[in-house]
C-alpha cells in the first residue's frame, strides 16, 4: 500500500481491528440516535405548530425528508466504497459497500411508502409517474439490483466486484433525484431546506428535521457497524480471531 | 375532546400520519434485528464446522508432514 496511507488507517482496514473498533462505536451511534429521534419526535410531532396550508399532514416530513436523504447519501457511500473496493482490492471497503446496500434501500423504501401516504391527501393520488417519484423508484431498483446481483455469485468477492461496478454506475442517478424537481417541472415541491441560503421553513418545523436528519446518520453508522461486524465474521470463518468469538460465545 | 385524542386525531389526517411513522419505526427495527440474527447463525455453524473437524481429527489422527 501507498506510503501516503496513514498506518492507523491501514490498521483500521484490517478485519481484527474494525470489528474491534466498531463494536466499540456501535452501542454509541445507536444510543445518540435514539435520543436524536427520540427529541425530533418530540419537536416535530408536539412542539412545531400546524403548517398553515397543510394542516398536520405536514408533519410526515420528519421522516420523509432524512429518509429521503438517506437513501442519497448511503447511495453515495455505497458507490465510493465500490469505487475504493475495485481499485484498491480492499476488503473492509467491499463489505462497507455490500452491507450499506439493504440499510439504503430500507430509507428508499420508507421514503417512497411515507411520500405515498404524504401524497394521497395533499395531492389526491398514492402515485403519479413525476419526475422526483419515478428517480426515487429507480434508486430502490439500483439498490434491489445492487443486493441480488451480489449474492448471485457463490464466490462472495467476487459478487462484491460485479455489484460494486453496478453500484458505481447507479451514482448517476443520485444527482437525477436531487435536480429532479429543478430540471423537471413536475407535481414534487422544491426543496424546502437549502444548506447554503435561507430555508423556506420556519425555526419550529426546521429544527426537528434536521435534528432528525441527524438521528438517521447515527442510526446509519450503528446499523452499518452490526452488519459489517457480523458480514466479517462470516467472511473470515477460519481464522483465529474469529474462531475465538465463536467458542467465547459458545461458552455464555 | 382530551388533549391526547386531539393529538391522535392529527387534525383530521390520523390516518396518513401514523402509518407513515409505522413504517418508518417497523422497517428500522426489522433492519437493526436483522443483522443479530445472522450473527447468531453464523457463529453457530462456525461451532458445528469447528466441532465436525475436532471429531474428524480425533478418530484418525492427521498424516505425518511429508518431508520434502
Amino acid at each position: 500500500m501507498s506510503d501516503w496511507i496513514p498506518l492507523w488507517l491501514h490498521k483500521l482496514g484490517s478485519p481484527p481491528t474494525f470489528y474491534r473498533f466498531a463494536g466499540k462505536l456501535q452501542p454509541w451511534a445507536m444510543t445518540l440516535a435514539l435520543l436524536l429521534g427520540a427529541v425530533a419526535l418530540y419537536g416535530g410531532l408536539l412542539l412545531a405548530p400546524a403548517d398553515y396550508q397543510q394542516g398536520d399532514a405536514y408533519r410526515i416530513i420528519f421522516i420523509h425528508v432524512p429518509s429521503a436523504w438517506m437513501s442519497m447519501f448511503i447511495y453515495a457511500v455505497m458507490g465510493v466504497a465500490s469505487f475504493v473496493a475495485l481499485v484498491w482490492r480492499i476488503k473492509l471497503a467491499e463489505v462497507v459497500a455490500m452491507q450499506s446496500a439493504p440499510i439504503g434501500a430500507a430509507f428508499t423504501f420508507i421514503t417512497l411508502v411515507t411520500g405515498s401516504l404524504w401524497g394521497k391527501p395533499m395531492w389526491g393520488t398514492w402515485w403519479t409517474w413525476d419526475a422526483r417519484l419515478t428517480s426515487e423508484l429507480v434508486l430502490l431498483f439500483l439498490y434491489l439490483g445492487v443486493i441480488g446481483l451480489y449474492h448471485a455469485f457463490e464466490d462472495r468477492r467476487q459478487g462484491a466486484r460485479a455489484a460494486g461496478f453496478l453500484a458505481i454506475i447507479g451514482v448517476i442517478n443520485v444527482p437525477i433525484v436531487h435536480f429532479s424537481v429543478n430540471w423537471w417541472n413536475t407535481l414534487h415541491q422544491g426543496s424546502t431546506v437549502n444548506v447554503f441560503g435561507q430555508s423556506k421553513m420556519a425555526w419550529d418545523m426546521l429544527w426537528p428535521l434536521l435534528t432528525m436528519t441527524l438521528a438517521t446518520k447515527f442510526y446509519y453508522a450503528a446499523s452499518l457497524f452490526r452488519r459489517a461486524r457480523t458480514d466479517l465474521l462470516d467472511m473470515e470463518g477460519g481464522k483465529d480471531w474469529v474462531r475465538k468469538i465463536a467458542e467465547d460465545e459458545a461458552d455464555r | 375532546m382530551s388533549a391526547l385524542q386531539h393529538f391522535l386525531a392529527m387534525g383530521g389526517y390520523a390516518a396518513y400520519v401514523w402509518p407513515a411513522y409505522a413504517v418508518f419505526f417497523v422497517v428500522l427495527i426489522a433492519d437493526s434485528i436483522a443483522p443479530a440474527l445472522r450473527r447468531h447463525r453464523v457463529l453457530r455453524e462456525l461451532r458445528a464446522r469447528l466441532a465436525r473437524q475436532s471429531a474428524r481429527q480425533q478418530r484418525q489422527p492427521p498424516p505425518a508432514t511429508p518431508s520434502a
